[in-house]
């Protein structure tokens, strides 16, 4: 029996978008949660590294300086007037987090602490400078922590393990989702006004990768299959330093606090890439490097992986040679317990699952698949939109790694996530529950749940068909090689043929459990099937940009070229076909400029 | 190396009303997390063998287990670390729903029914961040490291036999508001663990702080909480 809900506001996805919309929206209008994981198993809880905010604690820093850094780390790809109003929320957001209860580090005055991280300067001294505010290397965990903790006080409604398979709309108008119930198998119709989707990532496109087995790319994918577009799937980001074979994430923090990759030869390489700062530089400046190193024979022992090094000799020895110095003017030195207290779970990590001491032994590491900059096109309140012109989709909202605003264009600066998250969740909340107010229900389809049943009894209705695994193991091995770090036009054009493929066997997969309760086995199947959906449109996407850009790296287009490709991308999916359309890049004060680091 | 995994298995569904075990033999590095093995089978031959996971990594609480009679993380226990017999089991002392999967509900509840948020509506003047330095931080840092597995409260043996025990995960959580020089809350927590079903009933047995997967001395943390409600209250 499918049971019908019905609340003013439908979030879906309970991570650190989800919450912080939840908690707006629900101040305005009857709200719900849905969430497949438990909400504190959202993958916001696995940042590390901190939330950028110009608060200038122990040195000076300005709101502009985090607007330009972020236009420029995205290749000029965001929107500046998104940038400008995110980054100008960046304090308030993080002081009302603290507000909130969050356990932020703190300097000796008591103030929030914060680090170094990627991409971001002074734009004066065009050094790194002090911005990213963290929690140990647990940001992430605080946030998802904090926000959950403000919504148990606030009484929201959540629908744990709620796994959200459909989006309803009537007349180009969302209201509603359909969910499957985990523990039950039953399917469950909530009936909206307005439907928040917050539902994250995609990173399990990719075979090595930082990102949890519930990144699945659900939230991009359904609307894909209601007929909305998706924006710039081409730009992913690959985080420089995953373990090595594990893709688990070393924070960009380990840099900041003055980490350096080394070569084979033992040389710093990022000297040779991004003189000024170095290991500092942009996320996707980093991954080509190591790949660059790793292509020319300077691999560590000419083998696929490089060194991050934190020791803290190493991290003394080249403080010393950048002239590096503490915010009171005396020389920057650290001892391995301080790096131990400033990112106690990377020693956790790298003892568990490598069995070495990061602050006796350098770290092998490898680019990672981390962050998806695309996803579904919305604008600086929320609202998604359905075509190049901006037009508003009543009643649908998204927010966080699933939305596409753009703030972070074609290449994300570290810490810009969080920020995000915190700031574009809020707004979407705010408007979900004031659009709600001035709208009404609009009717329900007769049977809303067709399109999902049909959708699981194919799935269902097979035995001994394709596997899971096999399908996903193809999908990852094609997607790392020829849709990874770099990109050629032939490697590109063979993806998307093997997605095609693919996605016709998928038509035949099938499943060994048929039962209700927790039928995980049917849920991987589905999310494969969202998977496969996203990464042909990134293929295709990814193919039709003949330029360089941020994290699109053609080695066929080496060079940005902004004449013609100043624009966003956006990807509607029909069948096995991908259309594409282009949309311009607002662009207030920051003229397209060369990028160096 | 060869493994021989045996896996725990119950489904009322499908008629596997008795709880019983699966046994396999498979080929795995020592390197591998228990959680690779078991999507190994559940990808390569029994698809409806069922746990929950996310992460991967030891950050989320998705995937506490009984491995080898210990409560562990599946993605944290390494191969090597647990030997090449593993027995894989539900955590103890909540309904077990399927295979793996437990009824997590009552642990929440429990979690929620201390407060687990900062009390504290006066913000500073200048709308900017309330100070806080590191040594008060540090008071109650340990216990923010939570990920709410229930590792910790799954091995209690008073859990187990006393349905009125909160568990070591609430008072974990508790602790980390009464500890923090922010809250203003702390007598309330502190009536409230006084009670028959709170603090006290800590036998010290150290089960917890062994599971604990975040390595949060939460024993300590109990006996802190202990010593704050005999004393009367905490100084910050
Ligand atoms: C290891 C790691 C470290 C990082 N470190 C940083 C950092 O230091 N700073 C920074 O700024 N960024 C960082 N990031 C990026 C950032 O953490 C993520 O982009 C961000 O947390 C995503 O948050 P979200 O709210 O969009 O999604 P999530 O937190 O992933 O939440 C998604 C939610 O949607 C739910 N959901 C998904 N699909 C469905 C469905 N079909 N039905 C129902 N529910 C669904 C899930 O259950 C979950 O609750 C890091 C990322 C990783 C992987
Ligand atoms: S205290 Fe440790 S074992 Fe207990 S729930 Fe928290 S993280 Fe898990
Ligand atoms: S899967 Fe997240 S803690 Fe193990």
């Amino acid at each position: 029996m499918t049971q019908t809900h019905q609340h003013e506001v439908i979030i879906v996805g309970a991570g650190g978008a989800g919450l912080m919309a939840a908690l707006y929206a629900s101040r305005g209008a009857d709200t719900a949660v849905l969430s497949k994981l438990y909400p504190t198993r959202s993958h916001t809880g696995a940042a590390q590294g901190g939330i950028g905010a110009a608060l200038g604690n122990l040195e000076p820093d300005k709101v502009e300086w985090h607007s330009f850094d972020t236009v420029k780390g995205s290749d000029y790809l965001g929107d500046q007037d998104a940038i400008d109003y995110m980054c100008a929320q960046a304090p308030e957001v993080v002081y009302e987090l603290e507000h909130m209860g969050l356990p932020f580090s703190r300097n000796a005055d008591g103030t929030i602490a914060q680090r170094r991280f990627g991409g971001h300067t002074n734009n004066d001294t065009k050094q790194p400078v002090l911005r990213s505010c963290y929690a140990a290397d647990r940001t992430g965990h605080m946030i998802l922590q904090t926000l959950y903790q403000n919504c148990i006080k606030n009484k929201v409604h959540f629908y744990d393990e709620f796994h959200v398979l459909d989006l309803l709309m009537n007349d180009g108008v969302a209201n509603g989702v359909v969910a499957v119930e985990l523990a039950t198998g039953e399917l469950h119709v909530f009936h909206a006004k307005s439907v928040v989707f917050a539902t994250g990532g995609h990173g399990r496109i990719w075979e090595l990768t930082s990102n949890a087995y519930a990144y699945t790319g659900d939230g991009v994918a359904i609307t894909l299959r209601r007929g909305l577009p998706a924006q710039d799937l081409e730009f992913f980001q690959f985080h420089p330093t995953g373990i090595l074979k594990l893709g688990i994430l070393i924070t960009e923090g380990v840099r900041g606090e003055g980490g350096v990759l080394i070569n084979g030869k033992g040389e710093r390489f990022m000297e040779r890439y991004a003189p000024t700062v170095k290991d500092l530089a942009s996320r996707d400046v980093v991954s080509r490097s190591i790949y660059l190193e790793i292509r020319d024979g300077n691999g560590i022992k000419g083998d696929r992986y490089v060194h991050l090094d934190m020791r803290p000799e190493v991290v003394n020895h080249y403080a010393e040679l950048d002239g590096r110095k503490m915010p009171d003017g005396t020389p920057y030195r650290v001892t391995g317990e301080q790096l131990l207290s400033k990112v106690p779970d990377i020693v956790d990590f790298c003892r568990t699952y490598l069995g070495i001491d990061p602050i006796k032994e350098p770290m092998p590491i490898q680019p990672t698949a981390h962050y998806a900059m695309g996803g579904i096109p919305t604008n600086m309140h929320g609202q998604a939109l359905s075509d190049a012109k901006g037009t508003i989709v009543p009643g649908l909202f998204a927010a966080g790694e699933v939305a596409c605003v753009s703030v972070h264009g074609a290449n994300r600066l570290g810490t810009n996530s969080l920020l995000d998250l915190v700031v574009f969740g809020k707004e979407a909340g705010k408007m979900a529950a004031e659009y709600a107010k001035g709208a009404d229900y609009k009717p329900l389809e007769n049977n809303p749940t067709d399109f999902t049943r049909q959708q699981l009894d194919r799935i269902l209705g097979k035995s001994g068909g394709e596997k899971i695994v096999t399908l996903g193991e193809e999908m990852k091995t094609k997607m790392m090689d020829d849709v990874g770090v770099f990109r050629t036009a032939e490697g590109m054009t063979s993806a998307i043929e093997k997605m095609r493929e693919l996605r016709e066997r998928y038509k035949n997969i099938s499943v060994d459990d048929h039962g209700k309760r927790f039928n995980t086995d049917l849920l991987n199947a589905w999310e494969l099937g969202c998977l496969l959906d996203v990464a042909l449109a990134t293929a295709v996407s990814a193919e039709a940009r003949p330029e360089s850009r941020g994290a699109h790296a053609r080695e066929d287009f080496p060079k940005r070229n902004d004449t013609e490709w100043l624009k966003h991308t956006l990807a509607w999916m029909d069948g096995n076909q991908v259309r594409l359309e282009y949309k311009p890049v607002t662009i207030t004060k920051y003229e397209p400029k060369e990028r160096v680091y | 190396m060869l493994v021989y995994l045996k896996i725990y298995r119950y489904n009322p569904e499908a008629g596997r009303n008795v709880p019983s075990f699966d046994t396999y033999n498979i080929e795995a590095e020592p390197t591998d997390r228990v959680l690779d093995l078991l999507e190994h089978v559940k990808g390569n031959v029994d698809g409806t063998i069922s746990f929950r996971r996310s992460c991967a990594h030891g950050v989320c609480g998705s995937d506490a287990m009984r491995i080898n009679g210990r409560n562990m993380l599946a993605c944290k226990a390494l191969v090597k670390d647990v030997g090449t017999e593993i027995t894989v089991e539900p955590i103890l002392g909540l309904p077990v729903l399927k295979d793996m999967i437990v009824d997590m509900e009552p642990f929440f509840n429990s979690y929620k029914s201390l407060m687990p948020f900062l009390i504290n509506e006066d913000v500073p003047a200048d709308g900017k961040e309330r100070r806080q330095t590191p040594e008060q931080l540090e008071r109650f840092e340990d216990t923010t490291k939570c990920i709410l597995c229930a590792a910790c409260t799954t091995s209690c043996p008073v859990f187990w036999s006393d349905e009125q025990y909160v568990g070591p995960a609430t008072i974990v959580n508790a602790h980390r508001f009464i500890f923090d020089s922010r809250d203003q809350a702390a007598n309330t927590r502190l009536e409230i663990l006084a009670d028959h079903g709170g603090a006290f009933r800590c036998r010290t047995a150290f089960n917890c702080t062994e599971a604990c997967p975040r390595e949060i001395h939460v024993t300590q943390a109990i006996a802190e909480v202990k010593n704050a409600i005999t004393s009367g209250g905490v100084e910050h």
